[in-house]
């Protein structure tokens, strides 16, 4: 009967609560909880893309030739400004482990230093990514959409992608992003050049060769940048995962930024000081580690493979 | 408690950071070059793309690990952190990419491309 009476007590004592059988707090377990939640989702949208990647393969755009762009360096330099975003990105969850490592030591100076430049990071992160949107949906050659829906980019008689813009005014004229250019104009400029073909999308670089290109060209439309109905680049879903997905996750991002924020006000008012541990930026650490973490992922899936 | 068995000072967060900058360049080095050895085919790929995958699991690793600091948890609250993501994440992929390919055989008038 001892016995009996010592195992219920301590079952009292585990279920009557003041312990903690994970040896986290109430508040940092439901971050983890949501955090896999949240990892499931980002999974699902992920795995979405790569569905109908392989389904249309052929027409999925080689990432190298969409992101291309680096500020005011001219020319194409694929990969280099997604890395630096990744760089920024990365940078920014260092700060967020050096500010959680400052409060464990209740240093209040340096936990604000390093979330104010966590926050910094996470606003840079978030500029970036307007500008990478700004060049997508502005678009950088314009294409031509046949009437079956593909598309394709109009190339010189080596393959090179000439932009509308060179074909109708001629090359190494001065480009202007945003000029938009007829149907007839461009069909009549191709039609004129025997030298002009067309560049599928897709990652083996395919050419239409003027003779075959015509039937195509006589019955297309002009795509300049990407919006929800059109892109210039491929497929058009590849432009609605693309604005989803990153979208998201710049959502994220910018939730991050906001929460970081609150707990920044927090922290140089003093609140974890007289509360006497920072949990709270722990917490907020947990998410913003996440928000890089998927980011990690949106890069190999969105602009390596 | 095992929450204090992480190393002390900030040595090891600028040894991730170098860890994960290093692991971000060598992927952009691969994804500009694209070293003809990788470009072959293997199960359903290219070997190149097995690589980036490789690659940002180990990312993903050190990020989990250490800077959201899993390792340090308690045991039980590793396991029910991890294996959720770790099950349900490939049991997705093997569920939606398989019927992908029979939603890939077939044609659909409202999508363009068909």
């Amino acid at each position: 009967m001892a016995t009996q009476a010592t195992v219920d007590q301590s079952n009292e004592n585990v279920w009557g609560g003041g312990n903690r059988p994970l040896g986290a707090s109430y508040g940092k377990l439901m971050m983890w909880f949501f955090l896999v939640s949240d990892a499931l989702t980002f999974s699902a949208f992920l795995i979405g893309y790569g569905v109908y990647r392989f389904k249309f393969e052929s027409l999925w755009p080689d990432p190298d030739a969409v992101f291309t762009h680096f500020p005011f360096l001219h020319g194409e330099f694929p990969l280099l400004y997604v890395a630096l975003m990744t760089f920024i990105l990365i940078m920014s969850s260092v700060t967020m482990v050096m500010a959680v490592n400052e409060g464990h030591k209740m240093n209040q100076k340096g936990v604000t230093i390093w979330m104010l430049a966590t926050i910094i990071g996470g606003v840079i992160f978030l500029g970036s990514q307007a500008w990478e949107w700004y060049h997508f949906i502005v678009g950088e050659h314009g294409a031509v959409r046949f009437e079956d829906g593909r598309m394709a980019k109009i190339a010189d008689s080596e393959g090179h992608v000439l932009s509308l813009h060179d074909i109708i005014h001629g090359e190494g004229v001065a480009h202007d992003h945003h000029e938009k250019f007829a149907t007839e104009d461009v069909i009549a400029a191709f039609k004129a050049d025997p030298s002009l073909q067309l560049l599928l999308p897709g990652k083996e670089h395919e050419v239409v060769d003027h003779k075959t290109a015509l039937p195509l060209v006589e019955n297309s439309y002009v795509v300049q940048g990407a919006n929800m109905k059109e892109n210039e680049y491929g497929h058009p879903l590849f432009a609605n995962f693309f604005f989803f997905i990153t979208g998201f996750h710049g959502f994220h991002v910018f939730t991050g930024v906001l929460l970081n924020f609150i707990i920044f006000l927090n922290i140089v008012k003093g609140t974890y000081e007289r509360r006497g541990h920072y949990e709270m930026v722990e917490k907020v650490g947990l998410y913003w580690h996440f928000v890089d973490l998927v980011w990690v992922f949106v890069f190999t899936f969105f602009y390596l493979v | 408690m095992s929450d204090h068995a992480q190393p002390a000072g900030t040595r090891w967060i600028w040894n991730i950071f170098w860890l994960l900058l290093i692991v971000t360049a060598v992927e952009v080095g691969l994804g500009i070059v694209k070293p003809p050895f990788l470009m072959t085919k293997f199960a359903g790929t290219l070997l190149l793309n097995h690589v980036f995958i490789i690659l940002t699991l180990v990312k993903a690793y050190y990020i989990v690990m250490y800077f959201m600091h899993l390792k340090y948890e308690r045991k039980n609250l590793i396991w029910a952190i991890s294996l959720p993501a770790l099950i349900l994440i490939p049991y997705m992929m093997f569920i939606i990419l398989v019927e992908a390919g029979y939603f890939g055989s077939i044609t659909l008038q409202s999508i363009p491309g068909n």
